[in-house]
């Protein structure tokens, strides 16, 4: 059985990030479409964390029989495997932006010097 | 006719301007481009000086960033051919008549050329670089469906075609290779022609030993997505 401190910690610890993402977004620290997978993370864990027999039933599903909070750790590292993945995504479709509007800069900066030319 | 020759350079201020030279005495009417990728020294200055256009980039790209500026600037200044020349002096400009001659005879969207069609004279490099090039060129002709020799030669002539082809789409870091499956896949018809490099005459390779490993990895990932990809032919109107 999940002892029930780790179920008190756990649902604080969860529900303190939900909010403290939240605050990160009412602050407009964060943009909503990046926060929804962190969201997604504090809320998952804690209904985990707080809904006790359901820790276990699915606990017993994955075939873990000594120490159901082991899923609260599969489940966390899930959640923050996506969210590292779709950074990577973010940062690989910056980067394509980036050298779109450095070379843009590069033509258009270009471009400048010609028109100047020709008006003078 | 309007014909211009691409020329990538990066802290180059020693040899761009004789490629500049050489190029105009290839052909005094080829417009030429310089893009100045980030250079710390006066790269793009000295281009000026020898009368080339310098595109200038805000920061260091790497050389298939730089390369697709200039297939950028071919396609919106309406470039019927564009030519890329190194600017490190790799590539000789008297050899560029060879790389032309498929576009001009309306035989192939973009020629290449390969140090190795005829056991190419007089190039030296590394071992793992050798293999590496074997390697390559053993898994690109496999997917191409023909003989491939000299897959990481940037010295290429592309048609109207192949400028908005690369002007759209041009792969990073180390472009040729996966440029050569894309050009493939798109249907554009490719060939090689027989060249001889040369070595560089100052500065250094950005291909170091270590980087080759990393090169080769990297290559063939792209390579291996790239056929998963969804295939886009241009659209009649933008060629």
């Amino acid at each position: 059985m999940t002892p029930i401190a780790v179920s008190v910690v756990g649902t604080i610890a969860s529900l303190a990030l939900v909010l403290i993402v939240l605050e990160l977004i009412r602050t407009r620290r964060l943009r909503e479409r990046y926060a929804l997978l962190w969201l997604a993370t504090g809320i998952v864990l804690a209904v985990l964390c707080a809904w006790r027999d359901g820790l276990n039933t699915i606990a017993r599903w994955v075939g873990i029989r000594s120490y159901p909070p082991a899923v609260l750790f599969a489940v966390g590292i899930l959640f923050i495997l996506a969210v590292l993945l779709h950074y990577s995504t973010v940062i690989s479709r910056l980067s394509d932006q980036n050298v779109l509007l450095a070379q843009k800069l590069a033509l258009l900066q270009e471009q400048l010097e010609v028109d100047g030319v020709r008006q003078q | 006719m309007r014909r211009i020759a691409v020329v990538p350079a990066f802290n180059e201020q020693q040899n761009v301007g004789r490629v500049i030279e050489e190029i105009r005495e290839f052909d005094p009417d080829l417009d030429i481009v310089v893009i100045d990728d980030g250079s710390v020294d006066a790269t793009a200055a000295v281009a000026r000086q020898h009368g080339a256009i310098a595109l200038q980039l805000p920061f260091n790209l790497g050389i298939g960033g730089a390369v697709q500026t200039g297939f950028r600037y071919a396609f919106e200044h309406d470039y019927d051919l564009a030519v890329r020349v190194d600017g490190d002096g790799q590539h000789d400009p008297s050899q560029l008549d060879r790389v032309i001659a498929p576009i001009l005879a309306g035989e192939a969207d973009i020629a290449v050329g390969s140090r190795f069609v005829e056991d190419g004279d007089g190039y030296r490099s590394s071992r793992s670089r050798r293999i590496g090039i074997r390697l390559l060129a053993l898994v690109v002709s496999r997917i191409v469906g023909r003989r491939v020799t000299d897959t990481t030669s940037g010295f290429q002539a592309l048609n109207r075609k192949g400028i908005a082809l690369f002007a759209r789409d041009y792969p990073h870091d180390y472009p040729e290779v996966e440029a050569t499956v894309m050009v493939s896949r798109h249907r554009l018809r490719s060939v090689e022609v027989a060249v001889s490099m040369r070595e560089r005459s100052s500065g250094r390779s950005s291909i170091t030993a270590l980087r080759s490993v990393y090169y080769m990895i990297k290559v063939l990932l792209a390579i291996f997505v790239g056929l998963f990809r969804r295939n886009v032919v241009p659209e009649e109107g933008t060629s």
